[in-house]
């Protein structure tokens, strides 16, 4: 049995000897009373005194002077990390709200049951429609629902399950219409579904990727993603398209590795790195020496990320 | 999501049975309370504000002072807590701290008694959640321990004027304190049930995979205090005895380990507060 509890103040003496104090300011703020400054983004002049628009922290680049805001929206270039981060500021995963675009794979939980169409969170603004219409019957049938589909809607999907689709139609008020149009769409079992900030997914043409250590993963753009263990099948994929949910004891070595790119992908998302199937495989080697559980310390997660960052810095460089 | 999410001791994250997270603790940081404390685990975290008060003893105990506890469930925590969402989950984990505590054995009350029968001071200790992850009772209870520890409470001069009238003093010097010694206060340890298996710390998933958990309220000496079950399923006896033994182990551990880092944090010099900016 292990209990680990540390101090706050334990670590406050490792970070600032990596880096320096950091300024903080809220709006209203007088950054500096010196008139010699050129005005930046995020601060305005009140007279002599330039003062801060925005809650963040101040950066001085020889005369200009800019206060960069704390939830600053992410561009997506691989290896940049997140500024507000990069400070140690921020530490909560749901910073971000999935906005969507057409074309985006994401995995989201049915949420309600309703006439002609189920509701699904996908971590957005608003709960995303997924439409009776835009789905496959078991079986892969292709025809008309009737309204027998409408009342056995229960039967395919309840309140609970897990879905990976993909986002057809976006309505005028900012809510996702999905469809699961696809066998490798459907419903999701035997797996662990992880939430990491939805920028940190970095947008590609594949997002199902059957990676070597025996998993496959689904990296959902919402940031959503769903690991379990690669299906050998005919096919060869994870989705059957249907609603077949298979409810059999997963054996412990997948269970293992299940747990162990878990914990990556979360150390990766910890240190603010983007994540795709390069970055979590280079992860998940750099973690072998460490035992699964250990994945979940602060000094541990960072260390993976380091190792992975370090890994990709030198990839990019030949 | 997985069916069973301990089976063969390996849980969704790696860890065993009994392994708990990583937990991050810090005292002293609201400066206007008696005491303080902060607790992360993983990502529940926990304020403990105690106000030290001058009232009257209970009726039943008038050589003791008393402890109240009180927890604020913030709608910051969860979506279910806006409004009133919050006030059935935060009663239920006063009531079981209150239960814990209750026991002669847990924290010794007669240092806080001031007049017997007519003053002695009041504890209100005040839980604020801010974040839950998961695993909230355990949270609640070693914040509570830190808090508890930190606290100080000014020494009174009490001396009984010739007419039968005590007179109370405060003196003058600011660094005569009392502090309580929280030895025996008991830690809660959660057990959950899944499976016929319990499993101690769990996350928000595995809490909602399973109907029923047993919290126990545990001493440093493994002396039980307190037993809570929480949920709609039910417990075997011989699941329920075995999980009392597991949980007397797992306390006095707690317990221990707790008490090593709240010494330690004591000694570091010139400790700054990181506090939740820092």
């Amino acid at each position: 049995m292990e209990v680990d509890i540390r101090l706050a103040a334990e670590r406050l003496r490792q970070e600032e000897a990596t880096r320096g104090a950091a300024q903080l300011v809220t709006p209203g703020d007088t950054v500096t009373g010196d008139g010699g400054f050129m005005r930046g983004h995020g601060t305005y002049k009140d007279g002599e005194n330039l003062v801060a628009s925005v809650a963040g922290f101040v950066r001085r680049i020889n005369r200009l002077i800019s206060v960069q805001p704390l939830k600053a929206r992410y561009n997506g270039e691989i290896g940049d990390d997140c500024p507000a981060v990069q400070e140690g500021l921020v530490t909560s995963e749901r910073l971000c709200c999935f906005p969507g675009e057409i074309g985006d794979v994401v995995i989201g939980r049915v949420i309600e049951v309703q006439q002609k169409r189920w509701k699904v969170d996908t971590c957005s603004r608003l709960h995303s429609l997924l439409m009776l219409s835009s789905v496959n019957l078991p079986g892969g049938e292709q025809r008309r629902k009737t309204q027998e589909d409408e009342l056995a809607m229960r039967s395919y999907l309840e309140e609970g399950d897990l879905i990976s689709a993909e986002v057809q139609n976006i309505f005028s008020d900012g809510s996702l219409s999905l469809h699961t149009r696809s066998l490798k769409y459907g419903k999701l079992s035997q797996g662990v579904m992880v939430a990491v900030p939805s920028n940190l997914v970095l947008r590609r043409k594949n997002h199902f990727h059957d990676l070597p250590c025996g998993a496959t993963v689904i990296l959902g753009n919402n940031g959503y993603i769903w690991i379990c263990a690669t299906v050998v099948g005919e096919d060869g994929g994870a989705g059957t398209g249907g609603y077949v949910q298979n409810l059999e004891r997963v054996p412990l070595p997948e269970r293992e590795v299940i747990s162990r790119l878990r914990n990556c992908i979360l150390a990766l998302a910890g240190s603010w790195m983007m994540l795709y199937d390069t970055s979590i495989l280079y992860a998940f080697e750099a973690s072998s020496k460490f035992q699964a559980r250990d994945l979940l310390k602060p000094e541990v997660m960072a260390e993976v990320a380091d190792l992975t960052r370090k890994r990709l810095d030198l990839e990019a460089a030949e | 999501m997985l069916q069973n999410p301990s089976w063969e001791d390996h849980r969704t994250d790696g860890r065993r049975r009994r392994d708990y997270r990583p937990m991050e603790l810090e005292t002293g940081l609201v400066t206007h309370a008696a005491g303080s404390a902060r607790l992360r685990l993983a990502t529940t975290d926990v304020l403990v504000g105690v106000k030290a008060e001058v009232g009257e003893p209970l009726p039943e105990r008038p050589r003791a002072g008393r402890l109240q506890f009180s927890v604020d469930c913030s709608a910051n925590a969860s979506p279910e807590f806006e409004g009133r969402g919050g006030e059935a989950l935060a009663g239920s984990i006063a009531s079981c701290l209150t239960r814990a505590y209750a026991s002669p054995s847990a924290l010794d009350l007669r240092p806080l008694s001031i007049v017997p029968a007519r003053q002695c001071w009041i504890l209100y200790v005040d839980i604020l959640i801010l974040e839950c992850g998961g695993n909230l009772y355990d949270a609640v209870s070693c914040a509570v321990k830190a808090a508890l520890f930190n606290a100080r409470v000014p020494e009174l001069d009490v001396s009984s004027a010739d007419s039968g009238r005590v007179d109370v003093e405060l003196s003058d010097d600011p660094f005569k304190l009392l502090r309580l010694d929280v030895e025996n206060a008991p830690c809660l340890v959660t057990l959950l049930l899944v499976d016929s298996e319990c499993i101690v710390d769990p996350t928000q998933e595995e809490e909602a995979c399973s109907k029923a958990s047993l919290v126990t309220a545990v001493t440093a000496g493994g002396l039980v205090t307190a037993v809570t079950k929480a949920g709609r399923g039910s417990f075997h006896p011989t699941t329920v005895a075995s999980a009392l033994e597991m949980a007397a182990e797992l306390g006095a551990v707690l317990n221990r380990t707790l008490t090593e880092q709240l010494q330690v944090e004591e000694q570091i010099e010139d400790r700054q507060i990181r506090g939740f900016l820092g």
